[in-house]
This record gives C-alpha cells, sequence and structure tokens, in this order.
C-alpha cells in the first residue's frame, strides 16, 4: 500500500517538474520570438553597407556605424526626422489637452449625454481610422492645411485622443473624490484644489498617455504617406523609398524607427493596463 | 455653473471628434456615392470592375483568418504564462508587450531582414547546409512565402495589444473560482477552458475587435515584404487615391473597409454576447 502511494507521489512529482520544466522552456521561446527579429535588424543596422548585402551574414554586429551615417546623410532623411518629432510633439499636446478634460468630467460627474459621449469615443475605435486622410486630405486642401505638420497632427491627435480620454479617464477614477473634497472645505476653489491636489497625483499616468499619444503618431504610416507630400514624416518617407532605397538604408531606417518605440514601451510599462485593460467597460 | 462645468470640459474633445471623425466620415461616404458631381455608383463599378479588386479582397480576408486565430492562441498563452508568474513578471510582460510600440512599418523592415535574399533565413539554411545558394524568397513565383512572410511578421507584431487586454482581463477574475475548482479535482487545462475563457467574455470581445479592424487595415507590413505583388484593400485604396489619382474610387475602396470592419465588429459582439449582469 505505501509502495503504491509513493509511486504515486514520485510520479507526480516527475510530472510537476517536467510541466515545470516545460513551462520554463516555453516562456523562452516565447521571449526568443519576440526579441530575435529585433536583433537580427539591429545586427543589420549596426554593420557596415557592404557587410548588410553580403552572404552568409554574421549573427553578431560588427559595430560599424557606416550604415547609420550613411541613413542619416541621405537626402531628406534629417529633415523627415525632424518632421517626426513635430508632428508626434503636436498630437501629443492636442491629445491631451482635448482628452485629459474629458476623462476627468467622465470620472467625477453624473451628466446627461455621458453614455452617448462614451459611445462617441468607443466607436471610434470600431471605425479603420486611417482612412480619415482621405476626407481630410480634400478638406485641407481648401484649408491650407494640405502637407502641413499642423494638419497631419489633427489626424494623428483623432487616433490618439479616444486613448487619451480613456487613460485620464481610469486615472482620475482612481485618485478619490474625498481628497478633492477635502481641499474644497478647506478654502480651495475648485480649480485650487485640482491643481494642488488631483494634478500631481495623476501627473505621472498624464505623461504616460502623452507618450502613448507620442508613438501612435511616430509610428502612423497611412495617413502620414496620403497628406504629405514636401513635408514627409520619417515613416511616410521610408514608405516612398521603399523601391528605390539599398537596404543598409531601409535596416537602418527601421532602427530608428524602432528605438524610441523600445525606450518609450519601457517608460509606460506601468500603465500599458490603463491604455488597454479599461478597454472592455 | 457646476452644472455647466462637465459639458464644458467635454466641449472641446466632442467638438474635435465631430470635425475630425464623423464628418469626414459623412465626406468620404459622400464621395464614394458621387461621380463627376452626381450621384452614382460608378465609383464602386470601376473598384469592382478592376482586377485587382478580387484579389486585394481575397488576400485581406485570407490574411486576417490566418493571423487572428493564431494570435488568439499565442496572446493567450503569454497572457497565461504572464498571470501565473511571481518573479520576473513585470520584465516579461515588458519583453512581450515591445512589439506594442512597433510600427507596422517597423515590423515589415524587421522580417524583411530575415526573408531578403541576403538574409537571417538564407543564411541560416545555408548554414545548417540545407541550401546551396541564397534563395530568392520575396518574388512574384513565390506567393506564398511572400504570404506566409506577412503573416508572420503581422502575427509577431500585433499579438501583443491581444496580450495586454487579456493580462488585464484574466487580473479581473477572482481567485477564488480557480482554486474551488482546483479544490473539486479540475485539471489546469479543465480550469482554463471551463473557469478562465468564459469569465474573460468581455476582454476577448475587446481584443478580438480591436485585432480583426487592425488586421483589415494592414497597409505597411505588406509593402515592406510584398511590394505590388501582394495587394490588399489599404494598398489598392493608396494607389487610387495617390498613384491612380481617382478619390472617387478610393473613397469606395474605403467604404469597403468600414463596412467589412462594422459587420465584423456586430459579429463578434453577437458570437460573445456577454449578458450585463455577468461582467465580472
Amino acid at each position: 500500500m505505501t509502495t503504491a502511494t509513493d509511486t504515486v507521489s514520485v510520479t507526480r512529482d516527475e510530472v510537476r517538474s517536467a510541466s515545470k520544466w516545460l513551462f520554463v522552456a516555453g516562456v523562452v521561446m516565447l521571449c526568443i520570438w519576440v526579441l530575435l527579429p529585433i536583433y537580427f535588424l539591429m545586427i543589420n543596422a549596426l554593420s557596415s553597407p557592404e557587410e548588410v548585402t553580403s552572404f552568409p551574414k554574421r549573427m553578431f554586429p560588427s559595430f560599424d556605424l557606416a550604415s547609420v551615417t550613411f541613413f542619416f546623410k541621405f537626402q531628406g532623411v534629417l529633415r523627415a526626422l525632424w518632421n517626426s518629432v513635430q508632428v508626434a510633439s503636436l498630437t501629443m499636446i492636442l491629445a491631451i489637452g482635448l482628452g485629459a478634460p474629458a476623462g476627468y468630467a467622465l470620472s467625477r460627474f453624473d451628466f446627461r449625454g455621458k453614455e452617448a459621449f462614451r459611445f462617441l469615443v468607443i466607436m471610434t475605435r470600431a471605425f479603420p481610422l486611417p482612412l480619415l486622410a482621405l476626407p481630410l486630405a480634400i478638406m485641407f486642401i481648401r484649408t491650407g492645411l494640405d502637407d502641413t505638420i499642423l494638419g497631419l497632427a489633427l489626424v494623428h491627435a483623432t487616433l490618439a485622443l479616444p486613448f487619451a480620454v480613456l487613460i485620464t479617464f481610469s486615472l482620475f477614477s482612481g485618485i478619490p473624490v474625498e481628497l478633492e473634497e477635502a481641499a474644497w472645505t478647506l478654502g480651495c476653489t475648485r480649480i485650487q484644489a485640482f491643481y494642488k491636489v488631483i494634478l500631481p497625483l495623476a501627473l505621472p499616468g498624464i505623461a504616460a498617455s502623452a507618450v502613448f499619444a507620442f508613438v501612435i503618431s511616430w509610428n502612423e504610416v497611412f495617413a502620414a504617406a496620403v497628406l504629405t507630400i514636401q513635408n514627409r514624416t520619417l515613416t511616410a518617407f521610408l514608405l516612398q523609398s521603399l523601391d528605390v532605397s539599398p537596404l543598409p538604408l531601409k535596416f537602418a531606417g527601421g532602427a530608428m524607427l524602432v528605438l524610441p518605440a523600445l525606450i518609450f514601451i519601457f517608460a509606460v510599462r506601468k500603465y500599458l493596463f490603463a491604455m488597454w485593460g479599461i478597454a472592455n467597460r | 455653473m457646476p452644472r455647466l462645468l462637465p459639458y464644458l470640459l467635454l466641449l472641446p474633445a466632442t467638438a474635435f471628434l465631430c470635425v475630425f471623425f464623423l464628418y469626414p466620415f459623412v465626406l468620404v461616404a459622400m464621395e464614394s456615392v458621387t461621380r463627376e458631381g452626381s450621384y452614382s455608383l460608378d465609383n464602386f463599378q470601376r473598384m469592382v470592375s478592376h482586377w485587382k479588386f478580387g484579389t486585394a479582397m481575397r488576400n485581406t480576408l485570407l490574411l486576417a483568418a490566418v493571423v487572428v486565430p493564431v494570435q488568439l492562441a499565442l496572446s493567450l498563452a503569454m497572457a497565461s504564462v504572464v498571470t501565473k508568474l511571481s518573479t520576473g513578471r513585470s520584465t516579461l510582460l515588458y519583453i512581450f508587450a515591445i512589439p506594442l510600440g512597433i510600427s507596422d512599418l517597423a515590423a515589415g523592415l524587421i522580417w524583411l531582414a530575415i526573408f531578403e535574399q541576403t538574409g537571417f533565413l538564407n543564411s541560416a539554411l545555408y548554414g545548417l547546409g540545407v541550401i546551396e545558394q541564397p534563395v530568392l524568397f520575396l518574388s512574384y513565383q513565390n506567393p506564398m512565402v511572400i504570404f506566409a512572410a506577412i503573416a508572420l511578421a503581422e502575427i509577431w507584431r500585433a499579438t501583443a495589444i491581444m496580450m495586454v487586454i487579456l493580462v488585464a482581463g484574466m487580473g479581473l477574475i477572482p481567485k477564488e473560482y480557480g482554486e474551488a475548482a482546483e479544490v473539486f479535482g479540475a485539471t489546469a487545462w479543465q480550469r482554463f477552458r471551463k473557469v478562465t475563457l468564459p469569465m474573460l467574455k468581455p476582454s476577448l470581445q475587446t481584443a478580438l475587435i480591436l485585432r480583426v479592424i487592425l488586421a483589415f487595415e494592414v497597409f505597411a507590413v505588406v509593402i515592406a515584404l510584398g511590394g505590388t505583388n501582394f495587394p490588399v484593400l489599404m494598398e489598392e485604396t493608396f494607389q487610387w487615391q495617390f498613384t491612380l489619382q481617382d478619390r472617387g474610387v478610393a473613397a469606395a475602396y474605403a467604404m469597403v473597409i468600414l463596412g467589412i470592419s462594422v459587420a465584423f465588429t456586430i459579429l463578434i459582439l453577437r458570437l460573445l454576447h456577454v449578458p450585463k449582469g455577468a461582467r465580472v
């Protein structure tokens, strides 16, 4: 009898350790799946143009900056980069400036039309937003906004605004109303209470959602390619020159797109759930 | 004043969405049914009669049909792993979430580094002695390889969005449910099937809707890897708008993409219907 239970427990232990081993192996595989492709791109970006087009490839970068230098000296790259930064910064300001007040209102007040507004925000997610660039292209030509930084930033802000609203809504909802009420009873006006009590608490989260708005704009391709001709952003520039540009340029450009994204996602990693997790309520 | 305050706070965002979201969609809808100033379905006829329309439609739907189920499985696996882990959770989550911040164009270029003629796949196969010479994978003669490369790049890039939503959803499920099932002798797989999945419905719904709509918008990945050899709806929209300078047909394409997006959103909402009282 005892031997029987012993063998059972032994096999159970074996099964447990085997499944643990399997679990670790799975985690490692998943990490490799995500990281290896990025590593490949970085090898190419940090190798000389000759190495990029040679065969077979080495599995380690030679840390030759010729490809990167070639990319930055390429006609139009620096300007495209600067345009991208400007559009993304403007998008960030628009999205937070318009979205944060709305998020605050949703978290603090009950009023008629609240559900209608939430529906409008949620609805934007069921629509392929980059397509907005088509009608807006015509609208912008009429108003003189075509091929401008502001014009593109307005479209990108439409992409980023729903996120800004939902993130700030969840942020402000997480700050107890009582704090604000306490400030009022101590003689603060509504505005003072907001600036002195609520804003400092919400600021890191607001910064994170601003970063997220920046990344949305930085990464957007379709609208940027449709709406800009002279003032191309980096994505639009790379897309338009895909069939003519040499491989080292493509890979250095790709790395240039990826690098800020890596840093940004790291900076906002705590807030990823506030951004996407609340989507279901 | 206090009664008006919420409306004042909402006004800028609402006005912005009306001008730059609702109004443009009305405009593009009107544009799609207008030809030379008068109402007609000419744009749609031109669109459908062009030989690339059928291919673009088929490619887009086929890509979504292959990519989305794989992503669903992969994101569920990733989310389960992250939820189960106690040490190293945030590091793993960051690694899994990296593709979330990567542009579809950059993702296309990343997979180009693997699939191009002097790329890493060829190098690896050569190193293993499988091939004598580098193979030209991404040529119009290999449509299946182009499809596979695009599908892989899409799976790699956009699984993170679903993963994050599902991790958040799993966090909302009370631990007691799983523990109770364990007490009654349910295996890990049974607990996943009978407890986690049903409780996860709202998150699954959101994740699937977002993902399916993004799948219909696939654009830069396709151009980076397939050029014009693999037409998809968004690419055709871009060609008609930009290269062929025919805004009417581009608008018709936009309506088609919009139509299938809305249709699939409604379908997913129906299939994964969650009664109001049953939400966690």
